[in-house]
């Protein structure tokens, strides 16, 4: 499964419920899902390492739920740091996994904020409804299982891992 | 997997001689055919697990095995805290405590056909279940603390089933020596609203039938007879076990063990700060899930009141297949006490071992194989043999043959659900495009794993459950 950035998605910068300026355009963003035995793979690509960490929690929200059903009612700020990049895509990913199951959310749009090995992350949703949100899965938590950050030669960002679903 | 690439010690035991860092050999219980299918993954995953320091006698992998995390699931490692012996959060699973409890009713298949559709929908609506779904019980700070030291006995002192149930319990359902100071407040916080709840993915609550018993000595012991109804409710620690394990799995990546072949297999001596703190929280989320399936099985009796109220529903069993148990096993001709990790993996007492219940001593203990909402599950019981071959261990359910994304290409959820009712099985469900995933096509026979289990000697078939009423999560 892949898609592509702001296909049905709008990432909007500001904070509080309502979108403020335009959306940002990223055409060459993208998220793919690969297969893992039981769970399931989250990989995101773009042009820097913050776009691939945000289209990455897109396919993390996929996993659960479609994606494009989510409305962008709320916005939850979290912070993150890790000791090295590949353990800071983990936190960012646990960190959504949290607030999903303890704020029974799911959130469609995610923006990031990156100073070193630490993050600030803006996600932006609404409370599950899993008929309308077509809800899959719980997710249980990200694994270091296929973590990879990495940028190629072209100056394309990847990162991935699996999730314990 | 190339089986030519294994030692064959017979048809049922595979090898991988110890080579390179390997402190132990590698050893696979399944036939040709599960070899075959299995993940290339597990070999390497289970070489892996065998260069870890104090792993005693071998690194095992069940028949149902597959890629996990470090640890192949329907993996066993046991290991010597004495031998500088290392606990894992991987080789545990971030669901611990995951497991499936079976209950035995007084009903057979033709007092249920009449009320089959009633009951589908009781226990659809007494038992929550799905993404984002929440519980009728709020525990304050204190009862949380109590319940993850308490586990199942806690959830009986408070009300929720009888104190007979905890005789067909694991460790009588309490891990001793949980420390909820361990487990972290946003643990607590993720399971605020989810005890009694059932959760998703491959977790269900089923109705089902003895279509065949396999062995009739210890089918009567169990209390299991031909057409009889069984109810299994498959689940874990909820929210704050998956907490626990991201918890540890982080910092035992940061200041755990070193070296490590690959940041999966991350783990902590035994004899550490660490490795006792996750195993004080590990033990806390076992007791998290104990509790768990206990509340359940009382929303499930109340459920089966409220359209049958002579029905009695007593536990059969209750078995976890994501843990780290200390177990006294023979290694060398002496005994030791290991920690031995079970991820995906059931333990498998055989007869006459102490910590089972008088009513099984004869027949050893139960070991609930879960299959999928079309096909079978199964029944088993611990061999002797099985402390030898893998301390005391059989596998745990059928295994994925495809991924997710796979299943969710090749069916429809509504169709799986039709087809199914055509078939006599009612589904209910809050995820459609969860039934998809978890379509039965999706997973390898469960037949074949139950099958190899019993040919390798690992534990004993006694009977196989086909599904009526399936509640997904």
């Amino acid at each position: 499964m892949a898609n592509e950035a702001n296909a049905g998605i709008t990432v909007y910068k500001g904070s509080g419920n309502k979108p403020v300026g335009p959306p940002i355009e990223r055409k060459m963003a993208r998220w793919e899902h690969f297969s893992h035995g039981s769970d399931i793979g989250v990989r995101g690509i773009g042009r820097s390492v913050e776009e691939a960490f945000e289209q990455v929690a897109v396919a993390l929200t996929a996993a659960v739920a479609d994606v494009t059903a989510i409305e962008q009612q709320e916005k939850i700020e979290v912070h993150c740091e890790a000791p090295d990049m590949e353990l800071l895509l983990v936190s960012w990913l646990n960190a959504i996994i949290y607030e999903m199951a303890v704020r029974k959310m799911l959130f469609g749009a995610f923006r990031i904020v990156l100073a070193g090995c630490s993050l600030t992350g803006t996600l932006a949703g609404e409370r599950v409804d899993p008929e309308r949100h077509r809800v899959a899965v719980e997710a249980k938590g990200a694994t270091v299982t296929e973590l990879k950050v990495t940028c190629d030669q072209d100056g394309q960002w990847l990162a991935q891992c699996v999730i314990d679903v | 997997m190339d089986p030519q690439s294994l030692l064959c010690y017979s048809d049922f035991e595979w090898w991988i001689k110890p080579t390179g860092q390997m402190r132990v050999p590698a050893i696979i219980y399944a036939d040709k055919q599960l070899i075959s299918d299995m993940d290339e993954k597990v070999r390497e995953q289970l070489i892996n697990v065998a260069a870890l320091p104090g792993i005693q006698r071998a690194a095992y992998a069940m028949p149902d095995a597959h890629w996990g995390y470090g640890f192949p699931i329907g993996g066993v490692a046991a290991f010597d805290p004495n031998e500088g012996g290392v606990i894992s959060a991987g080789g545990v699973g971030f669901d611990i405590s995951c497991g499936v409890r079976a209950l035995q009713t007084t009903l057979t298949a033709n007092d249920l056909e009449a009320q089959k559709e009633e009951l589908a929908e009781a226990l659809f609506k007494g038992v929550p279940a799905g993404v984002g779904s929440t519980g009728a019980i709020r525990l304050n700070e204190q009862e949380m603390d109590d319940m993850l030291c308490g586990g199942a006995q806690w959830a009986v002192e408070q009300g929720y089933g009888n104190p007979a149930d905890l005789d067909r319990t694991e460790e009588r359902g309490r891990a001793i020596g949980a420390q909820p100071e361990c487990v972290s407040r946003e643990a607590k916080k993720r399971q605020c609203e989810e005890m009694g709840t059932l959760g998703s993915g491959n977790h269900y609550l089923e109705v089902q039938r003895v279509a065949q018993i396999f062995d009739a000595v210890a089918a009567e012991a169990m209390g299991l007879h031909e057409n009889d109804i069984v109810v299994s409710i498959h689940c874990g620690s909820r929210g704050l076990g998956h907490q626990v394990g991201t918890d540890y799995l982080k910092s035992m990546v940061v200041q755990g063990y070193r070296p490590i072949p690959d940041r999966e297999l991350a783990c902590a001596p035994i004899h550490s700060e660490l490795g006792q703190h996750y195993l004080g929280a590990m033990r806390a989320a076992t007791n998290c899930a104990l509790a768990n399936r206990q509340i359940i099985t009382h929303l499930v009796r109340g459920a089966f009141h409220q359209i049958l109220p002579d029905v009695k529903l007593t536990l059969l069993y209750d078995v976890s297949h994501n843990t780290c148990k200390i177990e006294k096993h023979s290694v060398d001709g002496g005994h030791r006490e290991l920690f031995v990790h079970r991820k995906g993996a059931t333990r498998a007492f055989g007869p006459g071992h102490p910590d089972l219940p008088t009513s099984l001593q004869a027949v050893g203990q139960p070991v609930l194989i879960g299959g999928t909402m079309g096909t079978e599950s199964y029944i088993l019981a611990g061999t002797k043999q099985s402390e030898k071959l893998a301390f005391s261990s059989a596998c745990h359910g059928a295994g994925r043959a495809m991924s997710r994304t796979q299943a969710t290409h090749r069916w429809q959820g509504r169709q799986i659900i039709e087809e199914l009712r055509n078939r006599g099985v009612l589904i209910r469900t809050r995820s459609i495009r969860g039934v998809a995933e978890e379509a039965p096509g999706a997973y390898k026979d469960v037949n074949a794993v139950a099958a190899a289990a019993e040919q390798a000697n690992l534990a004993r078939r006694v009977a196989r459950l086909v599904p009526i009423i399936c509640v997904k999560g």
